[in-house]
Order: C-alpha cells, then sequence, then structure tokens
C-alpha cells in the first residue's frame, strides 16, 4: 500500500520523461526587478532597511511564518540589522521559545534570550521564511540558457517583492477555503490572503547604539521613509534576503582580497613561466 | 615504474644515502617530478594538475564538512544550516565545495574532450583512458550522492528519480530499487548510506587517479602532435622533451591560478548560480517539484535517458520498455566512450592531422552542448526529437564516424619527431633571425 503511494506519482512523473510542466516552481507572473542594495560584487545590506523590513516581519508575518534558523542575536550583526543590544535582547524577549531547561516540563516556553533561534511557527501550516529568499527564483531563461539569472541574480528577493506586491483583489472559493489572485504566484491563487495594505507599520528605526560612527549610521535625525505596500514589500524582502544569507558582506569581502591576490599572483606566475621556458624556446 | 628513459635521482648527503638504502622514496618523489614531458605541450595539457587540485579542495572542504554535517532525514537539513550561520567559516567551506563540484565537471570535460581531440585514447594509452572513463564514473556517483546529503527538495526527488531508474531492469528491477533504498522508498536508510559511500568514493577516485598517472608515466604522455618521444636513450629523449619540473609545475601553477579565479568568482560572488533554488527548500516526500532537474554536469546524459521514448520506432520492435531502453542508452554512451581506442581506426593519433575528423569532433562537442541543453528543458515533443538527434549523433560518432573515418579519411603529413614540430613552432633565433614572439605557452 505504501509502495504504491509513493511510487504513483514518481509512475505519473517517469512517464512524463521524468520531468513536470512547463511552469516549474516559481515560473509564474511578470517579476519586478527591484534595485537592492546588496546587489553587485560591492553590494552590501542597508541596516536601516532591514531594521524596517524586520518590523515589517515582526508586526505582520510573524503571526503565521517563523524563522527557525535564525538566532536573535544575528539581528545585532554589523553587517545584517545591526540592532543595538538591549534592542536585541528586548526583540528575543517578545518571542516564547520553548523551555528545555532541567525543570521545565514539555511544552513550557519562556521569553526568548539573544542565544535562541526565532521559534517555528506551523500554526496557520505557513512556510518557513528562514531561507525563502534562496528558495525562490525571480528570474529564469531566456530558453533554461540562465543568462536572465547570470546578470541579474537568482531574483529571490525580487520574487517575494513580486508576490506581496501582485494581489489582484480577486477570491476564488476552492473546496471550502479561499484562494487569493496573485499575478506572481505560480498558478495565480495563493492561499496566503493578502498581508500589506501600506500603513500596517509605523517606522522606528534604531540608529544602533553600538555602531555610531559605522558606516550605515543614521543618527537621530534619520527619517524613516513612508510605508506605502511598495516600501514595505521592499524593505520585508530586503530583510528576507539577509535572513537568508546573513554572511553576505563577509563573503563578498573575503571574495575581493582572494581576487586580488590570485590577479597579483598569476602576473607573477605568467612572467616565472615565460622566464623558465625561455631557455627552451630560444627567445630570450 | 615509468617506461621512459631519465636521468635517475642519486642519493648525494650521508642522511640521503641513509634513507634510500632503506626506503627510496626521495628517488620516487625526484624521478617524478623529473619525468620527463612531452615540450610541445599546450593549454589543453593543464586539466590533470587542476583535476588532481580540486580532488584535494573536496576532499579537504569535505572532511571539515563532516566535521559538522549530521547525515539524519531530521537534521541533516538543518545542520547544513548550522554551518552556513554557526560554524567559523562555514559558509565558505560548503560553496567552496559546492561549487568545486562544479569546477571539476568543467576540468574534467575539458580534459576528456582534449583526449578525444588528440588521440589520447588511442594505442598505447588504452588503459589511461579506461582508468580515466572509470574515475569519470566514480565521479558521477559521488557527486550525486553528495547532491542528496543536504536532504533538500532536488537531493531527495533527484535521489528518488535516479534511484528509480534501476526498476527498469527486467525481473529483479523492483527489489534492486527496494536494496538500493533500504527500504520501501528513500528514507533515512539511504541517506546514511549515500552519505557513507560519498565518503568512501573520493578515495577510490585519489587511488585511481594514482593508477591513471602510473599508466601514462609508463607510456609517457600523449602531445599535440601525437608523435611519441623517441626513447632510444636519455639524450634522445631529451631532445623531445623537458623534465616536468620546472617547466610543467610553473606552467600548470600558473594556469591553476587563472581557473581559481574564475573559481573565486563564483565561491564568492555568486555562489549559487549553479544550484538549484528548490534545494533551500527542506525535502518534503509528499511535495514533488514542479520540474525535477539534475546538476547541468548530469543535463547530457539526462538528455540521452529521456530522448528514448515510445515514440521512437526502434522502440517498437525492442523486447523491453522505453525505459529500459533510456537506461540502456544513458550507460551506453559512456560504454561506446571507454571504446574509442577499439572503434577508432585511424593510425594517426593526432586530430591536427585529420581534416575531416576535425570537423565531426567539433560537431561533437556542439552535440554535447545542445544535450545539455535539452536536459534542462521540460520534456515537449520537440525537446525529445532534439534530444533523439543528439543521441542519435553521439553514437553515430563513436560507431560510425570513428571506424569509417579512418579508413576514407588522408591525413595530412605529421611531423617526424616532436622536436622538429616544437622548433617549426619556437625557431632558434640562430636559425631563423628574430622569430616572432609567441604566446607563452
Amino acid at each position: 500500500m505504501m509502495i504504491k503511494r509513493i511510487l504513483a506519482p514518481l509512475a505519473v512523473v517517469a512517464a512524463t520523461g521524468l520531468a513536470g510542466q512547463a511552469l516549474a516552481a516559481g515560473e509564474g507572473g511578470h517579476v519586478t526587478d527591484v534595485d537592492f542594495s546588496f546587489e553587485g560584487p560591492f553590494g552590501t545590506y542597508d541596516s536601516m532597511q532591514l531594521q524596517r523590513g524586520f518590523q515589517v516581519f515582526h508586526q505582520v508575518c510573524a503571526s503565521c511564518h517563523g524563522l527557525k534558523y535564525l538566532a536573535f542575536r544575528s539581528l545585532g550583526d554589523s553587517t545584517g540589522p545591526a540592532f543595538p543590544d538591549d534592542q536585541v535582547k528586548a526583540i528575543a524577549a517578545l518571542y516564547e521559545v520553548a523551555d528545555t531547561g532541567p525543570e521545565a516540563l514539555p511544552g513550557d516556553t519562556r521569553p526568548g534570550l539573544p542565544s535562541d533561534k526565532f521559534p517555528a511557527n506551523t500554526a496557520a501550516g505557513a512556510p518557513d521564511l528562514s531561507l525563502m529568499a534562496k528558495a525562490r527564483a525571480g528570474f529564469h531563461g531566456p530558453y533554461g540558457l540562465g543568462i536572465n539569472q547570470f546578470l541579474k541574480g537568482t531574483g529571490g528577493a525580487e520574487y517575494i517583492y513580486s508576490l506581496l506586491t501582485g494581489y489582484t483583489g480577486e477570491e476564488h472559493e476552492a473546496a471550502g477555503s479561499i484562494l487569493y489572485g496573485n499575478e506572481v504566484f505560480p498558478g495565480g491563487k495563493i492561499s496566503m490572503a493578502q498581508p500589506l495594505w501600506g500603513d500596517d507599520v509605523e517606522y522606528t528605526v534604531h540608529g544602533g547604539g553600538d555602531h555610531e560612527g559605522e558606516e550605515g549610521y543614521h543618527g537621530a535625525d534619520y527619517t524613516p521613509p513612508e510605508a506605502t505596500i511598495e516600501q514595505e514589500a521592499k524593505d520585508v524582502a530586503a530583510f528576507l534576503m539577509w535572513v537568508a544569507e546573513p554572511k553576505l558582506t563577509e563573503r563578498k569581502e573575503a571574495g575581493l582580497r582572494n581576487l586580488i591576490w590570485l590577479v597579483i599572483l598569476s602576473v607573477l606566475l605568467y612572467f616565472t613561466n615565460k622566464k623558465v621556458w625561455a631557455s627552451v624556446k630560444g627567445d630570450h | 615504474m615509468s617506461g621512459i628513459p631519465q636521468d635517475h635521482y642519486e642519493p648525494k648527503s650521508g642522511f640521503e644515502k641513509w634513507v634510500h638504502s632503506r626506503l627510496p622514496v626521495i628517488a620516487l618523489a625526484a624521478d617524478f617530478l623529473k619525468f620527463p614531458t612531452p615540450k610541445n605541450l599546450n593549454w589543453m595539457w593543464i586539466w590533470g594538475v587542476v583535476l588532481t587540485v580540486f580532488l584535494m579542495v573536496q576532499i579537504v572542504t569535505g572532511i571539515t564538512l563532516v566535521m559538522h554535517y549530521i547525515p539524519s532525514t531530521d537534521a541533516a537539513f538543518a545542520s547544513v544550516e548550522h554551518i552556513m550561520r554557526d560554524v567559523n567559516g562555514g559558509w565558505l567551506l560548503r560553496y567552496m565545495h559546492a561549487n568545486g563540484a562544479s569546477f571539476f565537471f568543467i576540468a574534467v570535460y575539458a580534459h576528456i574532450f582534449r583526449g578525444l581531440y588528440y588521440g589520447s585514447y588511442k594505442e598505447p594509452r588504452e588503459i589511461t583512458w579506461i582508468i580515466g572513463i572509470l574515475i569519470y564514473l566514480a565521479m558521477m556517483a559521488t557527486a550525486f550522492m553528495g547532491y542528496v546529503l543536504p536532504w533538500g527538495q532536488m537531493s531527495f526527488w533527484g535521489a528518488t528519480v535516479i534511484t528509480n531508474l534501476f526498476s527498469a531492469v527486467p525481473l529483479i528491477g523492483d527489489d534492486i530499487v527496494v536494496w538500493l533504498w533500504g527500504g520501501f522508498s528513500v528514507d533515512e536508510p539511504t541517506l546514511t548510506r549515500f552519505f557513507s559511500l560519498h565518503y568512501l568514493l573520493p578515495f577510490v577516485i585519489l587511488g585511481l587517479t594514482v593508477v591513471h598517472i602510473w599508466a601514462f608515466h609508463t607510456t609517457g604522455n600523449n602531445n599535440p602532435t601525437g608523435v611519441p618521444v623517441r626513447t632510444n636513450d636519455v639524450a634522445t629523449v631529451k631532445k623531445d622533451t623537458v623534465p616536468f619540473h620546472p617547466f610543467y609545475t610553473i606552467k600548470d601553477i600558473y594556469a591553476l591560478a587563472l581557473f581559481l579565479i574564475l573559481f573565486v568568482v563564483f565561491v564568492f560572488f555568486m555562489p549559487n548560480y549553479m544550484g538549484h533554488p528548490d534545494n533551500y527548500i527542506e525535502a518534503n516526500p509528499l511535495v514533488t517539484p514542479a520540474h525535477i532537474v539534475p546538476e547541468w554536469y548530469f543535463l547530457p546524459f539526462y538528455a540521452i535517458l529521456r530522448a528514448i521514448t515510445e515514440d521512437v520506432w526502434l522502440m517498437q520492435i525492442m523486447p523491453f520498455t522505453a525505459k529500459l531502453g533510456g537506461v540502456i542508452a544513458m550507460f551506453g554512451s559512456i560504454l561506446v566512450m571507454a571504446l574509442a581506442p577499439w572503434l577508432d581506426t585511424s593510425r594517426v593519433r593526432s586530430g591536427r592531422y585529420r581534416p575531416q575528423f576535425k570537423w565531426w569532433f567539433w560537431l561533437l562537442v556542439v552535440d554535447f552542448l545542445l544535450l545539455m541543453w535539452c536536459g534542462s528543458q521540460a520534456p515537449t515533443d520537440t525537446i525529445a526529437s532534439i534530444s533523439l538527434l543528439g543521441t542519435a549523433y553521439w553514437f553515430g560518432y563513436f560507431l560510425v564516424i570513428l571506424p569509417v573515418l579512418g579508413i576514407t579519411e588522408k591525413p595530412l603529413p605529421q611531423p617526424k619527431t616532436i622536436e622538429e614540430a616544437f622548433e617549426a613552432e619556437h625557431p632558434k633565433p640562430e636559425a631563423g633571425g628574430k622569430a616572432a614572439a609567441t604566446p607563452a605557452e
């Protein structure tokens, strides 16, 4: 019985030649190419944008979605949202995490600490968002050649932005549940109701008390942008990209160092090679 | 160990003599490094060293990753995220390992097509060639099982699709699949055995690499002219060759540095470009991805697998299913490559002196790329037809063109010796005046 259940879908897959439909996952409607600060070889995250994005996540998304791979302490990363330490502690304490202490009973919870991870949230059957920005591709093709992804990036954050701003306002009833029309979601109908409407949050940002003087520090006179749907969607998409790839800045900085020394090494080796071979080739 | 006469290591200091009379290990290393290598090797002879270095990179990063990875369906995916977020430099280890596999395959394809163009598979290097094919097969098995370990959606479904191929075997197919899985679906036992074998196989590859090198050190390297090194005595050998060190160590390290620049661009600036987004979703046996595709380096063979459908007229008269036909074609496409030394009837080794062969060879390269593209596409009728055409050419090249061309083609005159070919390319200043500047080759 069990074998049959597992093999039945396989038979379908195998019969169609081992692959699926023309519309692969994520190949929904048109995805807008947003100019994010973290794009390109020198792009880094904008801490203030990540703080705003966190606010959107915290006040809207978190009611259904979890971030189970992200530790609260990461919110203080100087290359990430760069929240001051007291803020990180305060944010962690807002979440209830499983208590696994020696005297805790199964099911007990306690307020979170910076060393904890965000709790998983499966209440509404919503997917965890820790890796969402890397698990979706906004750009494809052309003709399966991967050129668009080469030029614009995979486009996970763009996909999130486009999905959040892609609601058509239509509602479809199917098998007792309501699906909402969305231009970007594959198939055009999504079970998540439109989450962002504009002015869902009141942006407040923390200059990053521990990071005064660092790049990205805006100080007390910083005025956050207006919380339109587009702005909120952009900010939360950027935040989720950081959640999925928190080491992006370190990675690119290390990459630049490696490139520079490899290029120098190559130049030296070019001349070494020329000199070594000169006696054999007879060009002096 | 070597079939090419060379100057042998003589222990000089007292310590060296002491070691040498007990274990001639310094002699082994020194003779190896000074191995007489044809002096006319071009840039397509760098891949062997590149491959060896990438094997080392994969083993070192792999062993380190294993220190943090947990082979369990509950914990594998989370342990990879632990590596990416909490382990110092963990993201670097993982991105190097994942992209390292891709670069390993870029290098191996360049290496294989080099061999096909310059006739490196021909007598007397058949065993080198066969061992090379075995290494390639072991690489494919290792890469496939490694891709399963992060336990993402593509890991799980890729493993499910590929292991299911064995169900096409008549009579015992289903039993083989259950045996491979260690159960009735891809699950914990499958993951743990893949992990075990993924750790084992690279060392098998390492062993095969040693034998591969031993074999061509016995026959001597091939070279772009295909003309063998004259092995009468050490003095004649020296006219055709240079010692591997320092000439090829420096040249290969230079080429390696250039290749590493490309590697660094991918690892640090676009580490997920060659991966599939679906593998950042944890494996879920209840949700099938819309489009299951293997990694790019398997795509040509995946296209051959899918090219054989019930619509192919040949399948109407075959006593087995199209699925089995596809599996046979896929493994057969590598088998015909292994048989190239006996299928190629031409007595001229290098494609450089074979005016017609050149065209067929480059068509094979285009065919390979076309099949790769077909493998990435959703299986429509058009794609199936193109794949079938590509498959036909792949087999046609080895089974028809290589045997026939050797008889019908009129080859160009070959140089008598490597020395002559080399001096034609690099005229001595006194003989040919001020020679045109040649690229560092």
